[in-house]
């Protein structure tokens, strides 16, 4: 058993066996073999699922509505794929650095941190330039009458200049393009996060709690160009990563009986059943007659920028259910047919980025040759399939460089992949 | 309030099952382009001054706040304001006079907008306020609360000026979708109408469910008026049949 094995194994299973999985119980182990090749084929499996099977949601979401978007979470409750997102990869993140800094110091692992920040720079920049080649073709090839207004989305063009540096300051950050400025954010905060959970989890959790709450009170976002705010408030969303630490490094084997408890799962059942009524109200509109006018002025607006609490919620609930339902040895997680999602998952940075590019390309597509639902469903499967095959070549350049020796520098490599988004 | 429910889930039903236009109360036939399902039509919120406005046979003072959106440059006559009137007048009795004006707001957020509002209802006095907004609001990403707050007072000062509100939302534009965030503008609206117990008509789901049905293609980049004027008449024609619809005018124009 690898230590990969031992951590990730124990801390989200709640109903697991306990097993100890300190990190502080992970500490002697050699470094180097922990996270080869075949230790990665044993790692949790439900993270890499589940995170795969966010980013393909959050592509489908990021593609006009279509048939397919109503398998989309979000259209099932108040929560959607970038909770899910955000939780694993705080999850992984603590994870695989929170091993190094106990290993290697807070020096090496903040160093290792930062070049992962780096790295999801550099994608958002590239992301940002696909963009800024889009946006520009539409301005030049778009004159609707109908959209004269919605046309002065470019204006911006007319101060590349500005624009660009804002982006560059991730300040100007066009839709769609939200969610790895956040992740940077909180990337950025990791090294502090770990180093105070080292000393305490449970105060870190607080903390966060707290900055969460003070969020909330007082109102802290970060402002946007040319004006606003970051969609996603860093300060709100850092709840879910935090959690996601904590949960690596512990707590989550610390709930373990919370989370085998019938009364959290009925909890749990209670609260998405509620959920996903009020979702029908949306969708059906009849239905708001019933849902007393009390309620509606106290829930609305769910708010996503600042996560509201009825989405946090709404993933724990989801959260506490797929632990319980779905056991870590769960022979399906090795079937042929989830692992498209988990190789996806594997690979999240470079699929993630692959799918807001794909899903550039395809409102593209539909704009320029055809915006059929046929056409549309196209899209869907053939975005999906290129993130599957994207995620296989990447996984197979990663075979390949450890058949060509330096085994202990790619055994980091891939361990900063395990934990990046 | 339960027969209700059920009368609107079988109309919905039936204009699922049956896309037949639901022409049969007015003169003007409705272009297949134009069909709805009757639940993006109606409102639980009322309009209670156009109402008794025309039980008493005052003339209908109605005034569109709008934007650049709510006009086709170098066509408006066929701007979505005027085909309302036009409808309206034919709808309503003969006798009652319907007056529709147009105050185009261009490029000013709801906040800028709303600052106007005491001084625009003292010149204009309506009896109803048609605020359409939120378009430059999302374009320069305004804060969410920020919007809704100046949203909220705009409504306060339209309803303290003594006319009934109705609010309407973004249109729905697939080729910026992935460059202007719309849903939070539409929550907010979709908020403040529901505190203030106002219609909202739904101009941003209306015009998807025309593009998702293929009534219209609205990725076109055709530079011609010749689709906005047919979607303005449509929007007109949805407008008026709403405005109707809350104000509970039925029953008044069977009798004539």
């Amino acid at each position: 058993m690898t230590i990969a094995d031992q951590v990730t194994g124990t801390t989200i299973a709640g109903t697991a066996k306990p097993a100890d999985s300190k990190p502080a119980g992970a500490k002697p182990r050699a470094r180097a073999p922990a996270i080869t090749l075949p230790a990665i084929g044993e790692r949790e499996l439900r993270l890499d699922l589940f995170r795969g099977l966010a980013l393909w949601l959050i592509f489908i979401d990021h593609l006009p509505p279509s048939l397919l978007t109503w398998f989309t979470i979000r259209n099932y409750g108040f929560s959607d794929a970038t909770e899910i997102f955000i939780f694993i990869s705080g999850y992984t993140a603590a994870f695989v650095y929170g091993r190094a800094m106990l290993e290697s110091g807070v020096v090496i692992a903040t160093a290792r941190i930062l070049r992962r920040v780096w790295q999801i720079y550099v994608a958002h920049v590239f992301l940002f330039t696909i963009f800024l080649a889009e946006i520009s073709y539409v301005a030049t090839r778009f004159e609707n009458p109908l959209y004269t207004e919605e046309m002065g989305i470019m204006d911006f063009l007319k101060q590349p200049d500005v624009t660009i540096v804002q982006a560059l300051l991730l300040r100007f950050r066009p839709v769609n393009m939200d969610v790895l400025p956040l992740y940077i954010v909180l990337m950025l905060a990791l090294p502090l996060i770990l180093w105070s959970m080292k000393w305490r989890p449970d105060v870190t959790l607080g903390l966060s709690v707290l900055l969460y709450a003070v969020t909330w009170e007082y109102d802290l976002y970060l402002s946007a160009y040319p004006n606003g705010f970051w969609a996603f408030n860093p300060f709100a969303w850092q709840l879910l990563f935090v959690f996601g630490a904590w949960c690596a490094l512990g707590g989550a084997r610390r709930m373990s009986r919370i989370l085998a408890s019938p009364v959290t799962m009925w909890i749990s059942i209670a609260y998405l059943v509620a959920a996903f009524y009020v979702t029908l109200t949306w969708y059906v509109p009849q239905l708001s007659q019933f849902m007393p006018k009390r309620v509606e002025q106290w829930m609305y607006p769910i708010d996503k920028t600042d996560l509201d609490v009825l989405r946090f919620t709404h993933f724990l609930a989801l959260a506490a259910l797929t632990v319980r339902f779905l056991p870590r040895d769960w022979p399906g997680l090795k079937s042929r047919w989830l692992r498209p999602l988990i190789l996806c998952g594997q690979h999240s940075l470079e699929i993630f980025c692959l799918g807001v590019f794909l899903a550039f390309a395809g409102h593209f597509i539909l704009a320029e040759v055809s915006g059929g639902a046929a056409m549309h469903a196209l899209i869907s499967l053939s975005g999906v399939l290129i993130m599957w095959g994207v995620a296989w070549v990447i996984s197979w350049y990663k075979r390949v460089a450890d058949k060509s020796g330096a085994k202990t520098k790619n055994a980091v490599g891939n361990a900063d992949l395990a934990g990046g988004g | 309030m339960k027969a209700k429910v059920l009368l609107s889930l079988i109309l919905l039903c039936g204009s699922l099952a049956a896309p037949v236009a639901r022409a049969g109360d007015a003169a003007p036939a409705v272009p297949a382009a134009c069909e709805l399902p009757p639940y993006l039509l109606t409102s639980e919120s009322q309009l209670p001054k156009v109402a008794d406005a025309i039980k008493a046979g005052k003339p209908l003072e109605i005034l569109v706040i709008g934007s650049r959106s709510t006009t086709i440059p170098s066509a408006e006559d066929a701007s979505y304001p005027a085909r309302m009137q036009a409808i309206l007048k034919d709808k309503l009795p003969p006798s009652e006079a319907v007056h529709v004006s147009v105050e185009i707001q261009s490029k000013k957020t709801a906040e800028e907008a709303a600052s106007s509002f005491v001084k625009l209802m003292e010149a204009k006095k309506p009896t109803l306020v048609i605020w359409q907004t939120g378009t430059v609001d999302a374009i320069r990403a305004i804060d969410p609360d920020e919007f809704r707050g100046a949203v909220t007072e705009g409504v306060s000062a339209l309803q303290n000026a003594g006319a009934d509100v109705v609010l309407m939302n973004l249109q729905y534009s697939p080729r910026t979708e992935t460059m202007i965030s719309a849903p939070p503008y539409l929550d907010n609206m979709k908020v403040v109408a529901q505190e203030h117990d106002i219609p909202l008509f739904d101009r941003f789901a209306i015009m998807r469910q025309w593009n998702d049905q293929g009534q219209f293609d609205l990725f076109s980049p055709s530079r011609g008026p010749e689709l906005a004027k047919q979607v303005h008449d449509c929007l007109g024609r949805a407008l008026a049949q709403f405005v109707i619809d809350a104000a509970h005018l039925e029953p008044v124009q069977q009798q004539n």
